[in-house]
């Protein structure tokens, strides 16, 4: 039953795209489309993943495809107030502020790719694939592999746009670039949109993208990330997710990092209805260095699940990952952590650390690290606990006069804040430290609120 | 002050308090002593409202108020402060953090406002002075990697930074040397007042040649046993604790 269900509901989408075939990156170059073909075959003979699948046992996406969601090739006008909403910034971190609306780039006052003397490249994805397509032909699909990987195929056939950021060598971003994912319609949506950072050799780059519903409807978004960082650079992505609890959100962030390069990869979940996110790590250069992070709070119904891969596939690697969780109510969450080292890799260290706090009896939390290594000289280690706050450090806390009630919140922020003093951005730790805090407060309205809008 | 009238509690369906009666008067300083096992600690912890024990039988009046009826949080507020006996590390909350919140919630159940951050820090370095406290602890975690000696002296400066009017110091003498000793013990002496009580909880009598108890009471097997002054310490020092289990065993 299962099985046929999920035949019919992958039918629908190979249906869609045959039927719009035309409409869908319109004005693609070749490699663009070959591409697309290539990605719906691929969707076509794996399908979507079933439950037996251990990769996603603990969430069922298929349902959720299924759902009766209205998909556009092109921007629809919807009217809203810019201004308003759009005065989304981190204070004192001056940041190139690019907009995502429903998965299409947004900037009707300015042009749609900056293109900098220097050579740095940033803006809409579709536009780079028309104005440079060799450069993107280059990356595109390299990383984010459409084998077996159906949310990536899907992404692949259906994406309209995204933003491209391309840092060429020696070169530095002046500015953090921001990147605002926002979801706003007057109907049940479904939006695959499509990043691609490439920083090269020497060069630096940071990224926060942010993801946020603003009107109330159901929406699904599969979005693709691909990230490449040449020898010797440095990229951190840090991701802020506050959707509603109505949207379902797969993210798959595809990383490749070239020798002795330096990446941090952040996610924090601070809202969302159901959430998927994966996170592939390629260290392809020997001493390319990897530090992941994680951190969701959730309640209600929530669900996240975090699903890494971490490939050492040279020596001296390193890779850190820290993955935190707080559940309340009935929210469930997972965690699957793999680490795969490979036989040439050695001096390896690779480092996997997973914990995770229940408030309440109806919480529940499936971890599971996987180490494959075939290396023999590397140090590696994971550890994954799930547990209650501490009755012992709340009641000392009571004793010195504190509320129980503002205790709990002291040992939550706790808990959170060993992820995020690992932020290398200090506006950025303060300011996602801020919001977290606001979250368990229960003070970060959940929609309509742009979450790193500043209030105070 | 405090008055605690048959009080008995059960651990996990087994009897530790059998019957406790005690009255501290303001300005007082009482020392409960007490072979292991007497039920010293959870007598402690009954006071301050822990709630891993079912409590069968009996009151606690302080200052006219059940103080049964009061979450652990009132409790203090109310001006009862428990010096435990193991210190709880509590890692990413901050020192600071953490006593600016629970001055300022005790301010708020006063009705006071909040303290400047600028007096905070003022009257922080005042108290530091009075348990020659470490700079540099008031920058970690709480009780984070503080050695034995440093948890304890945290305790008596938090005593200090709280002002309680009845302090119970539960064991605060074990696994301290004796410059540490004399460090919490000076502590305590100095936050002396006609208006405040402190209970001693202790296994040694070595504590008590620094502060100088009013009342010394023996527990044992979950019952206060004997009572005297000062001297009963003393008597304990030289004899242990065998001849009170003897008197007492031979009764039952």
């Amino acid at each position: 039953m299962d099985t046929l269900e999920a035949l019919e509901t992958a039918d629908k989408y190979i249906d869609l795209f045959h039927q719009n075939r035309e409409q869908i990156g319109e004005g693609d170059p070749q490699f663009m489309q070959d591409l697309r073909e290539e990605a719906i075959r691929s969707f076509e003979q794996a399908g979507f993943p079933q439950r037996k699948q251990d990769k996603y046992e603990h969430t069922h996406l298929e349902p959720v495809f299924n759902e009766d969601l209205s998909f556009h090739f092109n921007p629809r006008e919807i009217e809203f107030d810019d201004e308003e909403i759009f005065k989304c910034d981190v204070p004192m971190l001056d940041s190139h502020v690019l907009m995502i609306l429903n998965g299409f780039f947004y900037n009707p006052a300015g042009s749609n790719l900056q293109v900098l003397d220097n050579g740095i490249i940033y803006g809409s994805l579709k536009e780079a694939i028309q104005r440079y397509p060799d450069l993107v032909a280059k990356y595109m699909g390299g990383n984010a592999s459409i084998q077996n990987e159906a949310f990536v195929s899907l992404n692949t056939a259906f994406f309209q746009d995204g933003i491209f950021l391309y840092v060429p060598e020696n070169q530095e971003m002046d500015k953090s670039i921001q990147i605002i994912h926002l979801l706003l319609s007057d109907k049940n949506q479904m939006v695959h949109h499509r990043n691609l950072f490439v920083v090269e050799r020497n060069a630096s780059a940071q990224v926060i993208v942010c993801d946020h519903t603003l009107s109330p409807h159901m929406f699904l978004t599969n979005s693709v990330t691909e990230a490449y960082t040449g020898e010797n650079a440095d990229l951190d992505v840090l991701r802020l997710q506050n959707e509603h609890n109505n949207s379902c959100q797969v993210t798959n962030t595809w990383i490749s990092q070239e020798r002795s390069s330096r990446c941090q990869h952040g996610t924090f979940t601070l809202h969302g209805g159901m959430v998927r996110n994966n996170l592939h790590v390629k260290l392809k250069g020997e001493g390319a260095e990897i530090n992941a992070l994680g951190l969701f709070l959730i309640d209600k119904n929530q669900h996240v699940d975090s699903f890494t891969v971490i490939e050492h596939d040279s020596p001296h690697c390193t890779s850190n990952q820290h993955y935190k969780g707080v559940l309340n109510d009935m929210s469930t969450g997972a965690f699957n952590g793999k680490i795969h080292v490979h036989p040439y890799a050695q001096k390896t260290e690779a480092f996997q650390t997973n914990n995770n706090i229940l408030l309440s009896d109806m919480a529940k939390m499936h971890t599971k690290p996987q180490l494959e290594i075939y290396a023999d000289d590397v140090k590696c280690s994971h550890g994954a606990t799930v547990g209650q706050l501490d009755e012992d450090a709340l009641f000392y806390l009571q004793s010195r006069g504190i509320p129980k009630d503002e205790g709990r919140l002291m040992l939550m922020n706790a808990f959170a804040t060993n992820v995020i003093s690992q932020i290398k951005q200090p506006v950025l730790q303060d300011r996602i430290s801020d919001l977290v805090g606001k979250r368990l407060r229960g003070e970060l309205s959940r929609c309509n609120n742009c979450a790193m809008h500043c209030q105070d | 002050m405090l008055e605690i009238k048959e009080l008995r509690v059960n651990v996990e369906d087994k009897e530790i308090l059998k019957g406790i009666n005690l009255k501290v008067n303001a300005g007082e300083v009482h020392a409960i002593m007490g072979p292991n096992g007497s039920g010293k600690s959870t007598l402690a912890s009954a006071l301050a409202g822990r709630d891993y024990f079912d409590i069968t039988h009996g009151k606690i009046f302080y200052e006219g108020k059940d103080l049964l009826e009061l979450a652990p949080e009132d409790r203090a507020r109310e001006g009862i402060f428990l010096g435990f006996q193991y210190p709880v590390e509590i890692p990413g909350v901050s020192m600071v953090n953490f006593l600016r919140t629970a001055i300022n919630e005790m301010r708020k159940y006063r009705g006071d406002k909040p303290l400047p951050a600028g007096d905070f820090l003022k009257l922080m370095r005042e108290k530091k002075k009075i348990v020659e406290i470490d700079s540099d602890l008031t920058n970690r975690s709480v009780n984070e990697g503080f050695s034995g000696g440093e948890k304890k002296k945290n305790e008596i400066f938090q005593m200090a930074l709280l002002e309680p009017k009845l302090a119970i110091l539960d064991e605060t003498d074990s696994g301290l040397d004796i410059d540490a000793l004399r460090v919490v013990a000076n502590g305590v002496n100095n936050l002396r007042t006609p208006d405040n009580a402190t209970i001693v909880i202790t296994h040694y009598q070595r504590l008590l040649d620094y502060i100088i108890p009013d009342f010394v009471h023996v527990l044992y097997k979950g019952r206060i046993v004997k009572s005297g002054d000062k001297s009963l310490a003393k008597e304990l020092e030289e004899h242990g604790y065998e001849w009170i289990k003897q008197e007492v065993d031979a009764e039952v």
